[in-house]
């Protein structure tokens, strides 16, 4: 008789053995071996092309219904309202019916739903306003604001803060650590985020080139990492 | 690219030399001046008496442009199909007028004939290009959505709202072509403003013509001020209030034109012995065809193709030559105002009626019918080119002259989006060529004409088929011809 092993008294949430992903014959993950439990807040350093978002991407498609995902850009839709697009979040735990009537007339108790999780973000006033209408910075309060309102455990963002200036880059980090208990965020910049999150894992060219605990992260590690190909 | 265009033109030329292009009547000046004197006195008391007529004009244009989007729009998220492509690809590529003559027999000369004329070619178009636009437009909305959203959902808050811009600018260009077929179908005795037009000018009351070809421009040009958005709806209501009001469909004629357009051969022995019996003679109507297409099919297609091809050439020179018009490149905005408006008025009237003109100032030859489709399709791409043009931004040191920079800055820089624009139209010019064959030249639209009046309805319909024939396949060469070149039309929704 084997008893459970005491040093995974948490389930695995994600558990990837030896996962590879080609494009066009061309790899883009290679031999990928990646565990992470629940409560865990993750961080994925690389550079632009190591394969990150292909691994986010992976990790979505393990457990789609628990999961929000926040996008670098361009996952909005502009012509609709902040109310809308927040909304969104959460058109598969609704009937067609209910969303199509939504998108015409909204319901009361949705609007006011919304309306609390944006002031959450400091989108106070905005819920009519367009997407298009917003600056790039109140577009990604608007995708976490989604996140939020999909009331799931678990968030995986790719590159949230890539395209909005460093001051709200900070304040929008902070706001992703509240969405959900598990978070596995991409950035590019190595000087974010490390105050944020408690496990940083380093990819680069399709493979992990460390996994450590925050902690243990040493700033050659991080250069290493973004050495010239 | 300079030389499939070069290849064209010379084509172009070769076609010239067969197309037959005299002018046949004895003094075309004095005809000319009696018109534009008519231009200049239109006598707009006639208005009042034709009131019925404009307003069937847009009944008609309404209740066949909401058809076509409430059948076209929707088969859209079909078009991936082949089946859908191909039929709309086959019903698009029949003229409104050729419709009309399919209609009439079962309908008669009833709104029902126009508004369906207008409405199945229409949806068509409308689902090839909802298709198209919905391809070009930015799919990462929707595919952020979460992953079990259902298909309708996504559908609605993912796609429809990315879109709905370029649907609504493109209905709406849509609809002003409506109002044209609309207009056009009076030529051929429906109840439109088309139907004044042709006897005014037949009887020679430019008066008249003039009124109600201003007419006409007034309703085109205020067209932003009455369609806006929230006055649809009672547009539409109202028109098939107005539309239901004379409809009457008799069933019979439908069975009556099932057996009518069956193959001569097939109806004769019935048809001598008065019992309308119908006899399998495999044989003899296999000849029928074969002499049906050998004669009449064969010679129509012919001029058919010529017109196209003189008219493919012609419209790309004159559209070239004329987009400096309304580009701020080489005029100011006083110049560029005159340009623009001679273009609109230019590419606002429809083709029809500009042949019909000519064709009264010349006589009945090739020479009228290019000269109006070249001038309508030509006016319409110099606008789009001459707009692609505003968009580009030269440095200070480009060539100062004039024609300099016309030759070495904006033509290179614009002529694969010309030549993207004219291969597009290609399958229209074709369409246009089949048609003006009503008034008297040999394409084929003249000899489905002629089957028309002399109720054999059997060879008309093998003949409308041949010219539907005739536009898929030039279509299908364009898409080649603009893949080879790698020449797209872009986010242009104002060309079909």
């Amino acid at each position: 008789m084997s008893a459970v092993p005491e040093s995974h008294p948490i389930p695995n949430l994600f558990s990837l053995q030896g996962v590879s992903v080609a494009y066009d014959g061309e790899a883009v993950l290679k031999d990928i071996y990646l565990e992470i439990r629940e409560g865990e807040q993750v961080v994925i350093f690389g550079p632009s092309g190591a394969g990150k978002t292909t691994l986010l991407r992976r990790l979505l498609e393990l457990r789609p219904d628990r999961t929000a995902f926040i996008h670098q850009d361009y996952a909005l839709v502009p012509q609709l309202s902040v109310f809308h697009n927040v909304y969104a979040g959460s058109l598969d735990q609704n009937s067609w019916h209910h969303n199509l009537r939504n998108l015409v007339r909204p319901h009361t108790l949705d609007v006011e739903k919304v309306e609390a999780v944006i002031a959450r973000v400091g989108l106070e006033g905005k819920l009519w306003d367009s997407v298009s209408d917003l600056s790039g910075g109140q577009q990604q309060r608007v995708a976490v604001a989604r996140a939020i309102f999909r009331g799931v455990n678990v968030l995986l963002a790719d590159e949230p803060v890539a395209s909005v200036d460093s001051q709200q880059s900070a304040a929008i980090l902070q706001m992703l650590k509240n969405v959900a208990e598990t978070s596995v965020v991409s950035l590019h910049d190595v000087s974010l985020g490390m105050d944020v999150f408690s496990r940083v894992i380093g990819v680069r060219a399709g493979q992990i080139e460390f996994d450590l605990p925050t902690a243990d992260v040493s700033p050659v590690l991080l250069e290493n990492l973004y050495r010239p190909c | 690219m300079l030389k499939t265009s070069l290849g064209f033109l010379g084509v172009s030329i070769i076609c010239l030399l067969f197309a037959d292009i005299e002018v046949t009547t004895i003094d075309p000046w004095i005809e000319l001046g009696r018109m534009l004197k008519g231009a200049a006195t239109p006598d707009l008391r006639v208005l009042w008496d034709f009131r019925t007529a404009i307003l069937n004009t847009l009944v008609f244009a309404i209740c066949g442009i909401a058809i076509g989007v409430a059948v076209g729009a929707p088969l859209s998220l079909f078009f991936h199909l082949r089946p859908v492509r191909v039929v709309c690809a086959l019903v698009r590529a029949v003229h409104e007028i050729f419709w009309a003559f399919l209609f009439l027999p079962i309908v008669g000369l009833n709104p029902v004939c126009g508004v369906l004329a207008i409405a199945i070619p229409y949806a068509g178009v409308f689902a090839k290009v909802c298709a198209e636009i919905i391809q070009e437009a930015d799919a990462r909305p929707a595919s952020a959505l979460p992953y079990g959203t259902d298909r309708l959902t996504r559908f609605a808050y993912g796609v429809l709202p990315v879109v709905f811009r370029s649907f609504k600018s493109y209905s709406s260009y849509r609809f002003e072509c409506a109002l044209r077929s609309s207009a056009v179908l009076g030529f051929v005795g429906l109840p439109t403003l088309g139907f004044h037009l042709e006897t005014a000018f037949r009887e020679g009351l430019y008066c008249e013509a003039a009124a109600l070809l201003y007419a006409f421009y007034l309703l085109i040009f205020s067209l932003k001020w009455w369609v806006r958005p929230r006055a649809v709806p009672v547009w539409v209501a109202g028109s098939f209030l107005l539309l239901a009001k004379d409809v009457s469909i008799q069933w019979d004629n439908i069975s009556r034109l099932a057996y009518e357009i069956l193959p001569w051969p097939m109806r004769r022995d019935g048809f001598l012995e008065g019992s309308d019996t119908i006899a399998w003679t495999a044989v003899e109507t296999n000849q029928w065809l074969l002499d049906l297409i050998g004669n009449q099919g064969m010679q129509g297609t012919w001029d058919t193709v010529v017109l196209t091809q003189v008219v493919l050439g012609v419209t790309g020179l004159f559209a070239a030559a004329a987009f400096p018009l309304v580009c701020h490149h080489f005029w100011n905005r006083n110049t560029r105002g005159l340009g623009n408006l001679l273009l609109i008025v230019v590419r606002t009237t429809p083709e029809y009626v500009l042949a019909y003109v000519f064709i009264q100032l010349w006589g009945p030859s090739m020479l009228p019918a290019i000269l109006a489709i070249s001038l309508h399709n030509g006016a319409i791409l110099a606008h789009l080119t001459g707009a692609r043009a505003n968009q580009i931004t030269l440095k200070e040191d480009s060539p100062s002259r004039g024609l300099d920079r016309y030759g070495y800055e904006i033509l290179p820089r614009t002529f694969g989006q010309l030549l993207a624009f004219l291969l597009y139209r290609w399958e229209i010019i074709a369409r246009e060529s089949a048609i003006l064959g009503i008034l008297g030249i040999y394409t084929l639209g003249f000899f489905i004409d002629s089957a028309i009046s002399d109720n054999k309805l059997d060879q008309a319909i093998v003949l409308i088929a041949i010219s539907a024939i005739l536009n898929v396949g030039i279509d299908s060469i364009s898409q080649v011809v603009r893949r080879k070149l790698r020449i797209s039309v872009g986010k242009i929704t104002t060309l079909t």
